[in-house]
C-alpha cells in the first residue's frame, strides 16, 4: 500500500460540573468531605487574597500586578500534589501557591519590589517567572533528576495560552517525551495572552493537541470545574510519578480581569463575552455543587470569609511593616562569595546613601 | 508644530514610514487592536488594516526572525518587542542573521528592519522589564543602535532608521514616554543616524550621556551651574555608530569627560567611549575620565531601583570631583 494513515490521535475535553454545578456522576473523583470544602475554601482565599492584592496597588503600596480572577479553580492541582512534588508557576498561580501553603504576604511582597517575596519558604515552589515559556523547560529538568534519581516525585509546571508560542515550550515538551520525565504541562488557556486572543495565538484546533505531536497525551479540561481540574491532575501526576511520561493538560478558563493593572481590557473585548463567563465562575459553580451535597450554608460561607479576611489582613500588616530593603542587598546574592569589584561598588553605594542621609 | 511627548512623536513616525512607503509593516505582540501596551501603534491599525499592522502570536523569535525574511524579501518591517527584557527569544535571530545577511552575502541580501523596543527602569516595573543592554547589541557588529531621549528625536531617528538599508535596534526609555511634552514637526522628516547633539555647550567639563540619563544629566547641570561648574552635555542618540567627533572636540575644548549611563559599568557603553578618547584626546585631559553608571549587578526590584540609577546629585558630585581634580 502506497499510502495509509501512520497518525491519528484525538484530544478528550473532562468537565466533571458543568455550569450551573450539576455533577456528572461518572465522572466525579472520589474526595471526602473536608477536601471538597478544602477545594472551595481555598477558591474564596484566592479570591480575597487577590481582591486586596489589587487594592494595594490601586493604593500605591505594591506595583504591576497580574490577578488570577476567574482562574481560582487552578486549585484543584493543589489537591493532586503530594507534599514532595514540585510546582515550576507562572506569574498567573497565585490561587494554587497560596493553596500550597504560601502567605498571602509573600506573593504582596514579590509585587510590591522585594525579591524575598520569591522565596516561598518550606514549599518547593520556583519563584514566579515572567520571561513567558521560558520556565517549563526548568520543570523538565527538576523531573529529570527524579528520574535518575528513581524518586517518586513529580513537577507540575505552569504557563499561559499565549507561551505556547514560544519556542522553549516546544523544547520543554520534546525533552520531557523524548526522556520520559515527570512532568506534568498545565496550560492555563485563559483565552487572552494580553490583547491577543486565542484564536490568532495558534490556528490549532486546542492546545492540548500540541502535545500528541510530541509523543504525549494531551487533554482539555473545563479549567473553571475544579472537581475536573483535580480529576484530570490528579491522574496524569500518578501516570508521571509511575513512569508513564509527561502529559499536556489545557486548562479551559478565562481571565475575569485586565492582564495586569496596567492594562484596560476593554479595549479588545466585549461585555457580552466577559458576562458569558461570569455565569461560568469557578466558585459559584463549585458553592452549588456543596450545596447539593449539603456541605454549604450561608453561615459557613459568612465564617469563612470572616475568617479568611482576618488573616489576610494580618499578612497585609506583616507586609506593611515590611522595611525598606538595605541597598547594599542588591549585591549580596550574585554570587556566593562577592568578587572584591561587587564589594567596592557596594561600599561606594553605601557610602553615597549614608553622605545622603547625612545631609537631610 | 505639534505639542508632542514621546509616545505621540513615535506613533507620529509611524504614521508617515507607513503613509510614504507601502513596504513598511509593523508587527509585534498587543500592537494591532490594542495599539501597544504603551501606546505607541494606537490606531495604525484602524488606518492602515490588519495587514499592515499585524498582532503576531508572543513569539520574539517568531517576530524577529520572519521579519528577517520579510525584510529580505522587501518588506521594511519595523518589529516592536514589548520590552527589551524579553528580546533574548530573538537573540539567536539578531545576532547570527539580521547582523550577518549583508555581509556573509556580500552584498547580496540585505535586512532593513528595525526593532523598537522599551528599555531601562525608572517606573517601578516588575523584573525583567527595567533593564538597559545596549552594549549587548552595541557589541555585535552589524547591527545599528539608537536611544532617543527626546520626542523630536524619537520621531526624526525612527524615521531615518525604518528608511536604513540595515538593521537597526530602536531603544526607547520607557521612563521618558510621557515625560517630556515639546513642539514636534507634523510632516515628516529624518534625523540622521551617528549624529550626537550638544544640549548645553560649556567650558569646564564634557557630560556625555543618552536615554534616561539626559533629563538627570540637565538636573544636574543646575546643580553644577550653582557650583560655578559649566559643563557641556551631549546627548549620543545613536549608540551604534556612536560619534566621537563631536566628544572629541568637546574634549579638547573643556579637557574632562564624565559619561553617564543607567546600564551596569563593566563593558557599558562609557568604557568605549573613555578607551577612546585616552586614546584620541590623551594631550587635552586635564583629569582621569569618570564614568556614572548602574552597578555590576541585576537590576534589583522596583523598592532598590533608584538606588541602581544614577541621580542628578550623584552626576554632580562626581562630575564635580574631576573638575577640582
Ligand atoms: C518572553 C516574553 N515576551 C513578552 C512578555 C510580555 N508579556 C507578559 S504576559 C504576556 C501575555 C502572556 O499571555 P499568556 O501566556 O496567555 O498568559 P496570561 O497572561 O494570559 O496568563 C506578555 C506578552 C513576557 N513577559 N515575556
Amino acid at each position: 500500500m502506497a499510502k495509509k494513515t501512520v497518525f491519528s490521535g484525538k484530544v478528550e475535553f473532562v468537565q466533571v460540573l458543568d455550569k450551573d454545578g450539576k455533577a456528572d456522576k461518572t465522572l466525579l473523583p472520589k474526595l471526602s468531605k473536608e477536601e471538597l470544602k478544602q477545594l472551595y475554601r481555598w477558591m474564596v482565599f484566592a479570591r480575597i487574597a487577590d481582591e486586596k492584592c489589587l487594592k494595594l496597588q490601586r493604593a500605591g503600596r505594591i506595583g504591576t500586578f497580574a490577578q488570577i480572577l476567574g482562574q481560582e479553580a487552578q486549585v484543584g492541582v493543589a489537591l493532586a500534589l503530594k507534599k514532595n512534588d514540585w510546582l515550576v508557576p507562572s506569574f498567573r498561580e497565585n490561587a494554587l501557591i497560596w493553596a500550597l501553603g504560601a502567605k498571602a504576604e509573600d506573593i504582596y511582597q514579590l509585587f510590591g519590589g522585594f525579591e524575598k517575596g520569591q522565596q516561598f519558604s518550606g514549599l518547593n515552589i520556583l519563584p514566579i517567572s515572567v520571561p513567558v515559556g521560558t520556565h517549563p523547560l526548568h520543570a523538565v529538568g527538576i523531573a529529570w533528576a527524579f528520574k535518575l534519581r528513581n524518586e517518586k516525585k513529580v513537577v507540575a509546571t505552569f504557563f499561559g495560552d499565549g507561551a505556547t508560542s514560544e519556542g522553549d515550550f516546544h523544547e520543554a515538551l520534546n525533552f520531557a517525551s523524548v526522556f520520559q520525565v515527570p512532568c506534568v504541562f498545565f496550560c492555563q488557556n485563559n483565552q487572552y495572552a494580553i490583547s491577543v486572543p486565542r484564536k490568532k495565538q495558534s490556528h490549532a484546533q486546542t492546545l492540548a493537541q500540541k502535545g500528541l505531536a510530541y509523543g504525549m497525551d494531551g487533554i482539555q479540561v473545563d479549567g473553571n470545574d475544579v472537581l475536573a481540574v483535580y480529576r484530570v491532575a490528579r491522574t496524569a501526576i500518578e501516570k508521571a510519578r509511575f513512569g508513564g511520561g509527561p502529559t499536556l493538560v489545557e486548562l479551559v478558563t478565562y481571565r475575569m480581569a485586565d492582564h495586569t493593572t496596567a492594562d484596560d481590557a476593554t479595549k479588545y473585548r466585549t461585555k457580552t463575552e466577559v458576562e458569558y463567563w461570569k455565569k461560568r465562575d469557578p466558585i459559584l459553580r463549585m458553592q452549588h455543587y456543596l450545596k447539593t451535597k449539603r456541605l454549604w450554608t450561608e453561615k459557613w460561607e459568612d465564617t469563612l470569609g470572616i475568617q479568611i479576611r482576618s488573616q489576610i489582613e494580618k499578612s497585609v500588616q506583616i507586609y506593611e511593616a515590611l522595611s525598606q530593603p538595605q541597598v547594599g542587598e542588591m549585591f549580596d546574592f550574585l554570587f556566593e562569595k562577592k568578587t572584591p569589584e561587587l564589594e567596592q561598588q557596594k561600599n561606594k553605594l553605601q557610602n553615597w546613601k549614608n553622605q545622603e542621609e547625612g545631609k537631610v | 508644530m505639534t505639542q508632542m511627548n514621546m509616545i505621540q512623536a513615535l506613533n507620529s513616525a509611524l504614521f508617515h514610514a507607513l503613509e510614504k512607503d507601502s513596504s513598511v509593516l509593523l508587527l509585534g505582540e498587543d500592537v494591532g487592536l490594542n495599539g501597544g501596551v504603551f501606546r505607541v501603534t494606537e490606531g495604525l491599525q484602524k488606518k492602515f488594516g490588519e495587514k499592515k499592522v499585524i498582532d503576531t502570536p508572543l513569539s520574539e523569535s517568531g517576530i524577529v526572525g520572519s521579519s528577517i525574511g520579510l525584510a529580505i524579501a522587501g518588506f521594511k518591517p519595523v518589529a516592536e518587542i514589548q520590552f527589551s527584557g524579553f528580546i533574548y527569544p530573538a537573540f539567536d535571530q539578531l545576532i547570527s542573521h539580521a547582523a550577518r545577511m549583508r555581509n556573509r552575502t556580500r552584498g547580496k541580501y540585505s535586512c532593513p528592519l528595525v526593532v523598537r523596543t522599551p528599555c531601562s527602569g525608572g517606573v517601578r516595573a516588575l523584573e525583567h522589564h527595567s533593564e538597559s543592554t545596549e552594549s549587548i547589541f552595541i557589541h555585535t557588529p552589524g547591527l545599528k543602535v539608537v536611544m532617543p531621549s527626546t520626542p523630536n528625536d524619537a520621531k526624526g531617528l525612527l524615521l531615518s532608521a525604518i528608511f536604513d538599508p540595515d538593521p537597526v535596534i530602536f531603544f526607547e526609555p520607557m521612563k521618558l514616554y510621557r515625560q517630556l511634552k515639546q513642539e514636534v514637526k507634523e510632516d515628516f522628516f529624518e534625523i540622521p543616524l551617528g549624529k550626537a547633539k550638544i544640549v548645553k555647550p560649556g567650558e569646564h567639563v564634557s557630560m556625555v550621556s543618552f536615554g534616561t540619563m539626559v533629563p538627570q544629566c540637565i538636573k544636574a547641570l543646575e546643580l553644577l551651574d550653582k557650583k560655578g561648574i559649566s559643563a557641556e552635555l551631549i546627548d549620543l542618540r545613536s549608540l551604534s555608530p556612536l560619534d566621537f567627533e563631536t566628544i572629541q572636540d568637546s574634549v579638547h575644548k573643556t579637557g574632562r569627560l564624565a559619561i553617564v549611563h543607567e546600564a551596569p559599568r563593566t563593558l557599558g557603553l562609557g568604557a568605549e567611549i573613555a578607551a577612546t578618547i585616552a586614546e584620541r584626546n590623551v594631550l587635552d585631559l586635564e583629569a582621569p575620565i569618570t564614568r556614572i553608571t548602574g552597578f555590576d549587578t541585576i537590576m534589583p526590584y522596583y523598592r532598590l531601583e533608584n538606588d541602581f540609577i544614577p541621580s542628578s546629585e550623584r552626576i554632580a558630585f562626581e562630575v564635580e570631583k574631576i573638575v577640582r581634580f
